[in-house]
């Protein structure tokens, strides 16, 4: 195994190199604590192991009979009491430099799904753009198989946070189930996305390159598996990017009102099923402990097709099946369809999106 | 112990080896496989509650009965006193840190949560959502999502000021009541206590009212947002509490009249009454923070 | 109980002077016999917490799903957090309240001797919920120990069970804490004043009313928990105005207390023994107790030092910081006292004189670990990664376990009546204190490089320093398996050299004034003490 450039080093002993100021600052405030605390701890414990050696009984020495000293008492009060309040002056100007997340650049929403996260950018250069970055599936098998290999194992997604270097991007955080955390810590940034609620954090990477992190809040069983990577570009670059990116994005958006064959709509189902469902209810629709099986189940079976479309847009059992309104709607008529009509699944309906499009409000 | 081998009252009074203990414990866990297993839908749970829960309170009435022999058979002196008054006073304390856990709840939903989810920043998630709190702005649901079905809240009138004037007159009663204990006049003693006891029971049965009313008439529900939630699980905790201190009252009004208790010597009453005024304290802070406000 | 209440008419049977046979534990109201039960139930929960950290360390020994799935690995985490903190830690030192307070402060016995038996018994159906979740469907609780909500709302039926078996605990360690205070403030022999003390009785004190403060918070917590999962309340949903870090603040302000309260009677064993083995009293009495109490009252406006990373506004996090970094002043006091009590006294090692010095130097670094994790900025890389699992660690396991182990070899003589094997100890104590180091020291580094915790797999450069970890983890729980077969069980039966009634020279205490074994009954009359109240002199 190798260092992973803007991922963790093999036995790295110290944070990330530093990517922005913030995380700069944070590394120098780390080491000036851990100097002091060394320091400290090495007086401390120097008085205590001579007084260990020297005062043994076994070398004879009598015990002398002090017990109490107003003085002393207070000097070392009143030194720990100076020594953090010197530690704490350094830490509230990086602390609130690092809150002021005004003048932004570039403002991304990022959402965080059980077990994947969204990017919607909403102000600033690519304004529109919107995607999911999923884990690769092929590092979820490995990890699986138990037998892992590479120099990005669980950090390589599909489509990664682009953003262009030099510049504030804001970074507005919610989520859409339960708590995660979206975490970089080459940029010093950790911010809760909590549901229903937004949040921001910000960052001015001052290099180019690939940056990772890792979902920090326990999110259920596929914490593991939600990493993030960011990809800082140059100006040009990054305005390539956005080009080529709205050209893709608008070539893939599909027209809700399109009318599909059951074949090619299960077909496209498939695939939105092993991105976003498999996790949960499994390959073979079967489910796992908790979790209800799909395949034969009552709701989808139903004749009353808004029953599944329903669960899919609200959500179940208290959001322990999430709502997957965040998907288009080709994607849930897709997925209802493909559900519908696979493993002992035979009920050879169809759910169009304009179906999907209607169910919501 | 022996310094009471004299015949008078131990210094310290230390009670044999005893069942009630390990039986209360069983009947608890009975009562919580019973709940845990019923709330997700298993019928069984119920019964398991059930039995456990009568089993439980069979256990206590054995054991209270067993410190009430000791009580007037003169085994506790007055260290024991002292103990039961610490125990008592600790023992509050922990239900006032209860209570405070929901008052926080109410405070921080409204002047915290419900703001920022109809905050300029939220409106990225809820566009459509005015923060107002049910109370101060009719109609509104506190639902961002707009899940809620809509509901009225419960103002002071009537029903929640009557049942101030009860407890706040339960709490007079109660110390003529002690009043007359110390003079040793035992029958008014008792006479107040039941007035007292009857005034905790009017109590209940107009909050059973305003539920009944809040429920089918406002369509006020738990499920009725944050408002709801904090509405009925304070009130709720509280009418429970009252409940509590209500049959700890009848006990002792009933011990009063078997004779127990002397004139310098009746902590058994004296602790029900300072939980009863804890109660009564509890409803002063609902009265005014979730009917008025 | 003498003769005097046997002419009592009890309904229950009537066993005289010497109960025996299973009742004498069932029904148990000795307080030396409860202290025992305690003491056992607890290390039983240590095996079990010990066994899940196993099979967390194993599943960790490399990148990779090898022994466990993510789901039960979650689960692992969750109980293994759950387990020690209420089921081995916490009541491992109620074990020692019980057995020494009385002892210690001249008293017969608790003040009340059947409650406090039921403090214990509701142990047993809680434990046996929380362990028996593994079988219930969809596993046992997977939302960490600190059981935030949104997720816990999506756990099976087991969440339920395990909510209402902390409830029960909680009962529980209220009637526990009660039953202490009323012991320290309404039993102590005369003469014993509060300020002449033992330390041990005084952090109790103080430990007992953090107790009584933020047990019933956390059942607070955990009912709205409950209700938002089977009763349509929105507390913490955010659909219907409630806010899921309001679990957290509610949550937080019982955890950090939570943290002291498993401290806090470990300093007072430590107080115990320096002194008894410097030969020399304890320095600055009266100011170890002002500074527990500022710890005490301090813990409780510290909480959101744990939830930095929430996005709290800068005045908050600011506020938070400063308070937290205070708590260090207080507890460099204690230190600088214990360094002060060796300072030419007349030492020397016996293995509870071994852990107390490792626990002070141990502890210590978990201490400076924690003030980093306070300055905010810095928290925000480390929030939710393996250093905090380190410092944790260091600051439980050296810290609370560390003096626990210390307290025991301290007394075990007069609760046995005979000496433990003084070699035996000894290598316990060194086998324990590398390998817990080996064990935890890398966790730092595996933090800092951001390696998040409650992580079934990880990428491939942390391999090395989980390796070590875990390995460490093994030699670290099999050293306790050591200690449990070659200490505890021959001690227990009474295999070894007759222990004198004041084993230690230079002890300090009214428990040393009893024989050992101490018998079932002592101070059934107030004892008359000398100036000090150490001494009883008729
Ligand atoms: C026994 C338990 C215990 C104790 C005693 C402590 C003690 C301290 N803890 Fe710790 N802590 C935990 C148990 C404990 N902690 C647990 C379980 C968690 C994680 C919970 C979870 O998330 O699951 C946690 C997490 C935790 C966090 C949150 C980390 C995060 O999640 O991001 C923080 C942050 O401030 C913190 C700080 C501190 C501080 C400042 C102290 C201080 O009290 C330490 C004071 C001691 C010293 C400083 C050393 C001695 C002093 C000297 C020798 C004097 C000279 C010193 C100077 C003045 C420099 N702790
Ligand atoms: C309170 C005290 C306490 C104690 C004593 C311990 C003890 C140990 N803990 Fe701790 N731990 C916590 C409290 C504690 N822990 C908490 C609160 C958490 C947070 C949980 C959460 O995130 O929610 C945590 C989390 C935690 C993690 C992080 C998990 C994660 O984030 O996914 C890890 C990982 O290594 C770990 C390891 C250990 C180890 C190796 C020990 C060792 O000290 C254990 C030693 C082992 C024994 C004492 C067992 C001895 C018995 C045997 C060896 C029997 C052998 C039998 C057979 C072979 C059949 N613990
Ligand atoms: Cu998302 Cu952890
Ligand atoms: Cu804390």
């Amino acid at each position: 195994v190798q260092d992973l450039p803007g991922g963790p080093s093999v036995n790295q002993l110290n944070f990330a190199a530093p990517v922005t100021k913030i995380a700069e600052e944070q590394h120098w405030l780390h080491w000036m604590m851990l100097i002091i605390c060394t320091v400290v701890f090495i007086a401390v414990f120097a008085v205590m192991f001579y007084s260990i050696w020297k005062h043994r009984k076994s070398v004879g020495h009598k015990p002398a009979t002090f017990t109490e000293s107003v003085t002393v008492e207070i000097v070392w009060t009143a030194v720990p009491f100076l020594i953090v309040i010197l530690m704490a002056l350094p830490a509230t100007k990086v602390l609130v430099a690092q809150k002021d997340t005004t003048n932004a650049d570039l403002t991304v929403k990022v959402t965080g799904y059980q077990w994947k996260w969204g990017y919607d950018y909403i102000k600033g250069e690519g304004e529109g753009l919107s995607y999911i970055s999923t884990l690769d599936s092929s590092q979820r098998a490995m990890s699986d198989a138990g037998k892992p290999e590479g120099d990005n194992y669980l950090l390589k997604v599909d489509n990664p946070l682009v953003v262009p270097v030099g510049q504030k991007v804001r970074v507005i955080t919610t989520a859409n189930d339960v708590i995660h955390a979206f975490m970089v810590p080459a940029f010093g940034i950790k911010q809760d996305a909590i549901p229903g609620f937004v949040r921001d954090t910000w960052f001015r990477a001052e290099k180019t390159g690939d940056f990772y992190g890792q979902c920090a809040e326990l999110c259920g069983k596929e914490h593991a598996y939600m990493p993030i990577h960011v990809k800082v570009l140059s100006a040009q670059d990054y305005a390539a990017w956005v080009v080529a990116e709205k050209k893709k994005q608008s070539a893939k958006a599909d027209d809700p009102s399109k009318v599909w064959a059951l074949d090619d709509l299960s077909k496209r189902g498939e695939k939105v099923y092993a991105a976003n469902c498999a996790a949960c209810h499994q390959a073979n629709g079967k489910g796992a402990g908790a979790i209800k099986p799909v395949d034969g189940s009552a709701v989808v079976l139903d004749a009353d097709k808004s029953k599944q479309i329903a669960v899919l847009l609200n959500g179940q059992n208290n959001g322990a099946m999430p709502a997957w309104k965040q998907l288009s709607d080709t994607e849930i008529a897709a997925v209802i369809t493909y559900t519908k009509n696979n493993w002992s699944n035979k009920t050879g309906q169809i759910v169009q999106p304009a179906e999907v499009l209607a169910a919501r409000k | 112990m022996s310094s009471a081998a004299h015949g008078t009252t131990p210094y310290y009074y230390v009670p044999h080896e005893s069942r009630h203990p390990v039986m209360a414990a069983i009947g608890l866990f009975f009562v919580i496989l019973g709940a845990g297993q019923w709330i997700n839908g298993a019928d069984w749970g119920m019964y398991s509650l059930y039995f456990g829960l009568v089993w439980w309170l069979t256990v206590l009435y054995q054991w209270f009965k067993e410190a009430v022999g000791e009580s007037e058979g003169g085994m506790y002196g007055r260290k024991i006193d002292l103990s039961y008054r610490w125990s008592m006073t600790w023992f509050i304390f922990s239900e006032v840190m209860f209570f405070g856990a929901f008052f926080t709840a109410l405070w921080w939903a409204r002047s915290h949560s419900v703001p920022a989810l109809g905050s300029l920043e939220n409106a990225l998630l809820w566009p459509d959502f005015k923060a107002a709190w049910p109370s101060l702005v009719a109609g509104a649901t506190t639902s961002p999502a707009g899940i809620i079905e809509p509901f009225q809240t419960m103002g002071p009138f009537w029903l929640p000021t009557i049942n101030t004037a009860l407890l706040l007159t339960s709490g007079v009663t109660l110390t003529v009541a002690h009043h007359a204990l110390q003079h040793g006049d035992r029958s008014k003693t008792i006479k107040f206590m039941w007035m007292t006891v009857l005034l905790g029971v009017t109590f209940l049965f107009v909050q059973g009212y305003e539920y009944a009313h809040a429920w089918g008439d406002l369509n006020l529900k738990l499920s009725s947002g944050i408002y709801g939630s904090t509405f009925y699980m304070l009130t709720g905790f509280h009418g429970f509490h009252v409940l509590v201190g209500m049959l700890m009252l009848l006990f002792i009004t009933l011990r009063l009249q078997k004779g127990h208790f002397t004139k310098e010597r009746h902590f058994g009453f004296e602790g029900a009454a300072w939980y009863w005024h804890f109660v009564d304290v509890v409803w002063l802070g609902l009265y005014i923070l979730v009917y008025w406000m | 109980m003498s003769a005097v209440l046997d002419h009592h008419d009890h309904a229950h049977d009537d066993h005289g002077h010497a109960p025996a046979g299973w009742r004498r534990w069932v029904y148990a109201t000795n307080h030396k016999d409860i202290g025992t039960l305690y003491l056992l139930f607890s290390f039983a929960m240590l095996m079990i917490g010990g066994v899940l950290a196993l099979g967390i360390r194993a599943e960790l020994f490399q990148p990779g799903l090898q022994v466990v799935n993510p789901e039960l690995f979650n689960q692992f985490t969750t109980m293994h957090g759950i387990i020690m903190v209420f089921g081995a830690i916490m009541p491992a030192f109620v074990g020692f309240a019980n057995w020494m307070l009385p002892l210690q402060i001249g008293a017969s016995d608790m003040a009340f001797a059947r409650m406090n038996n039921f403090s214990f018994w509701l142990m047993i159906p809680a434990g046996a919920m929380l362990v028996g979740s593994f079988f219930m469907p969809g596993g046992a609780p997977a939302a960490g120990w600190t059981l935030y909500a949104p997720l816990t709302l999506q756990m099976g039926p087991s969440m339920d069970a395990g909510i209402f078996a902390m409830h029960i605990l909680g009962a529980s360690s209220i009637m526990g804490s009660i039953n202490i205070i009323v012991t320290i403030l309404n039993m102590r022999a005369p003469g014993m004043t509060l300020m002449k003390m033992p330390m041990f009785a005084w952090t109790w004190l103080i430990t007992a009313y953090l107790l009584i403060a933020v047990m019933p918070v956390l059942a607070g917590a955990i009912t709205m928990t409950l209700t938002d999962r089977h009763f349509g309340t929105s507390f913490f949903n955010p659909a219907g105005g409630g806010d899921p870090v309001m679990y957290q603040h509610i949550f937080w302000f019982f955890g950090h207390p939570e943290v002291y309260i498993m401290i806090l009677p470990a300093f007072g064993i430590i107080s115990q023994i320096v002194p008894a083995f410097a030969r020399k009293k304890l320095f600055g009495y009266a100011s170890m107790v002002y500074a527990t109490s500022s710890i005490a009252i301090l813990s409780f406006i510290v909480w959101a030092h744990h939830m930095f990373t929430t996005g709290m506004p800068v005045t908050g996090q600011l506020f938070f910081m400063y308070a937290t970094m205070l708590i260090a002043v207080p507890t460099a006091v204690k230190i600088f006292n214990w360094i002060a009590t060796m300072w030419r006294g007349s030492m020397t090692f016996e293995t509870p004189m071994l852990f107390a010095v490792g626990f002070i130097f141990v502890f210590t670094m978990g201490g400076f670990t924690g003030l980093i994790l306070a300055m905010a900025p810095i928290d925000i890389q480390l929030q939710d990664t393996y250093y905090v699992v380190a410092h944790f660690h260091y600051v439980l396991v050296a810290g609370s376990l560390f003096a626990l182990f210390a307290g025991f070899y301290y007394w075990v003589p007069k609760w046995s009546g005979v000496m433990y094997n003084e070699t035996r100890g000894k290598i316990h104590f060194w086998w324990s204190l590398i390998s817990f180091n080996v064990t935890f020291f890398p966790m730092h580094f595996l933090g800092l490089a951001g390696m998040p915790r409650r992580y079934a797999d990880y990428p491939m450069q942390f391999t090395d320093f989980n390796m070590v970890a875990s390995v460490g983890a093994f030699f670290f729980g099999f050293a306790q398996v050591y200690f449990f077969l070659f200490v505890v069980v021959p001690t227990m039966r009474g295999q070894g050299e007759k222990a004198p009634q004041k084993p230690w020279e230079a002890a300090e205490g009214l428990e040393w004034e009893v024989p050992s074994p101490a018998p079932f009954h002592t101070f059934e009359n107030p004892p008359k003490l000398d100036a000090t109240a150490t001494r009883v002199i008729g």
